[in-house]
């Protein structure tokens, strides 16, 4: 399991509703069912991964997220989870809308492009940063709409939304005591609990 | 049980993945079966065919409701047939639904006209057919003998009921009339309900099969007739609907049998001759009463309507698992009917998986073996196998 997946396991009540956006293979889902026995389903568009949750027995809906999910009612999941989509989606700001108003609570991770590597890579070489993480080059990203700590907490603040929690982790998704120090510069993946 | 004979010499001529030689059986019941319309059937027969084994604690069933012009044959080969029966892409040893693990079950609906009590069989009051003296029967009348003969076959819950188009809705009504007979529902390409489009499509074919001279108010057997061009026009009206502009245009384009403007008024464009031969095909092989039953009991299907109209209040005791599969150029149960089904499920916060499978071929396409369709029909039946009681046991201690 991806670390920041092991943070946000620990943020999920036992026996509640989640839907998790972007759910891959449904390896998390499935390991929230078995350890935490949460009813759940996970929104997914890509076919081998569908293919994979129906494997592993897991709710599985083929949707693409960025036509919305207005066929979901207001509240009706206790969590909802996004693990590394923010940033390829084609508006950002109306899916946490939308999380916030299906979701009691939203958990939202994604790469902080303030990181110091990706600084760096634009600052000294001139060039849009490529890493072992980001392995795109910037004409086949799927990665169009890249932010940072600071914007994301921003956009929070413009839209009322509550931080219940924050942290992040590196590369090797590992909490560090100098990721807190300075979380804009030396974070790489960031991990936000959210509400209204 | 099984009609499966796969070793005998005869099956060598078989595909390995065929059931090969099958034989169907008729099944008499003799308990009225009181139907919506207020009318009883004091006695009926159900044609059946099965294949595979049904196991020790016979949890290992599942029941295949067939669309409007199904029947019980399902797979395999009749004795002298060339063609195998209607979802041979589907059922049989290695196949999505695999018989080496499930003992499956098919039947003709009642009203049907391939052996079942129907329009075209007799009353055993009178000795004469039926004809448009035989009650309309609804999705729900259907699903109540379909249990009567799950008794019959001492099954008492299905690991699933699977079903295409009208056949999905019999297998969606199954989960709301009898919540615990079933484990898994499968919904293919089908709808909660029809909309005005669909059920004027309908009406169509039923003008033209009333409305031929020798359709005889229903009584055409007496005169030894068939409204074969009624048929005919029905099935070509729903012909279209069941393939897609993009398909027709793929499949037909405006090709000319002669290659040239022939200025008169017979078959010319390809798509004329092929709709020509299809409804020729279907009026000589089915009949038109059960026709007028089947799109009746398509208009009237509608199981939110005993609920407020509330198709997630419907689903609020349904136990089974739902796999929906819809197809994205079916306009006669587009992907937008599937996930009116799916919307209520989840709101009823019931288990529920969806998902589109991508083909040029319309409704028609959830009878044919397209690959992703296959790979993710395949995928699910495994986690149906492994919900067997039996077979799960194995299963944990495999984990």
């Amino acid at each position: 399991m991806r670390a920041d997946q092991t943070i946000i396991r620990e943020w999920i009540k036992p026996s509640t509703r989640v839907l998790d956006l972007g759910c891959g293979d449904g390896k998390f889902l499935r390991h929230l069912i078995d350890h935490k026995q949460v009813r759940g389903y996970g929104l997914e568009n890509n076919h081998d991964n569908i293919t994979a949750c129906v494997l592993n027995h897991v709710n599985v809906i083929e949707k693409d997220i960025d036509q919305g999910l207005a066929s979901i009612k207001d509240n009706s999941f206790d969590s909802v989870i996004m693990t590394q989509a923010l940033q390829v989606m084609h508006r950002p700001d109306l899916i946490v809308d939308e999380m916030l108003r299906i979701g009691k609570e939203c958990i939202v991770t994604f790469p902080n492009f303030g990181h110091w590597r990706a600084r760096g890579y634009l600052g000294f070489r001139g060039q849009m940063p490529v890493s072992k993480f980001l392995a795109y080059s910037w004409y086949d990203t799927p990665n169009i709409h890249f932010c940072t700590f600071k914007d994301f907490e921003q956009l929070c603040v413009q839209k009322n939304i509550r931080i219940l929690n924050r942290t992040v982790v590196d590369n090797e998704h590992q909490h560090r005591w100098w990721t807190k120090l300075w979380p804009n510069m030396l974070g790489e993946i960031a991990i936000y609990r959210i509400t209204r | 049980m099984s009609d499966n004979i796969p070793n005998t010499p005869t099956s060598k001529q078989y595909p390995y993945d065929s059931v090969g030689l099958v034989e169907p059986q008729a099944i008499e019941f003799n308990e009225p079966l009181a139907l919506a319309c207020g009318r009883t059937l004091d006695q009926y027969t159900l044609m059946i065919e099965t294949y595979g084994e049904l196991n020790a604690d016979k949890s290992n069933a599942i029941l295949i409701c067939h669309a409007l012009s199904g029947h019980h044959h399902l797979a395999g080969y009749h004795e002298g047939d060339t063609k195998p029966g209607w979802w041979d892409s589907a059922i049989g040893p290695g196949k999505p639904i695999d018989t080496n693990k499930f003992f499956v079950v098919g039947l003709n609906n009642l009203g049907g006209c391939h052996g079942s009590s129907g329009p075209n069989q007799a009353d055993p009051l009178t000795g004469k057919p039926y004809g448009p003296d035989f009650p309309l029967m609804t999705v729900k009348d259907w699903v109540t003998s379909q249990a009567r003969l799950a008794d019959h076959l001492g099954i008492w819950q299905w690991a699933a009921i699977i079903g295409g188009s009208l056949g999905g809705m019999q297998a969606l009504q199954w989960s709301i009339t009898y919540p615990d007979r079933l484990r898994h529902c499968m919904v293919i390409a089908a709808a909660a309900k029809l909309s005005a489009q669909n059920i004027a499509f309908n009406e169509v074919a039923r003008q033209a099969i009333s409305k031929d001279p020798h359709f005889y108010n229903g009584r055409y057997y007496d005169y030894d007739a068939v409204p074969k061009t009624g048929l005919m026009l029905a099935r070509m009206v729903g012909h279209i609907t069941y393939l897609s502009d993009d398909g027709m245009r793929e499949k037909f384009g405006r090709e000319m049998s002669a290659g040239k403007l022939m200025f008169d008024f017979n078959p010319q464009f390809e798509v004329e001759s092929y709709l020509q031969y299809q409804g020729e095909r279907f009026s000589t092989s089915f009949d038109a009463n059960t026709y007028l039953l089947m799109t009746k009991a398509l208009d009237y299907f509608d199981p939110a309507s005993e609920f407020n109209h509330d198709l997630s209040l419907a689903l609020k005791h349904v136990t089974a698992k739902f796999m929906l599969i819809a197809f994205t150029t079916d306009w006669r149960f587009a992907p937008e009917r599937s996930r009116e089904i799916l919307d209520a499920l989840m709101d009823a916060g019931k288990d529920v998986s969806y998902t589109e499978i991508d083909s040029p071929q319309g409704h028609d396409a959830f009878l044919i073996p397209i690959p992703r369709y296959m790979e993710i029909f395949h995928a699910y039946m495994g986690r149906i196998a492994t919900d067997i009681p039996a077979l799960a046991q194995e299963n944990t201690h495999a984990r």
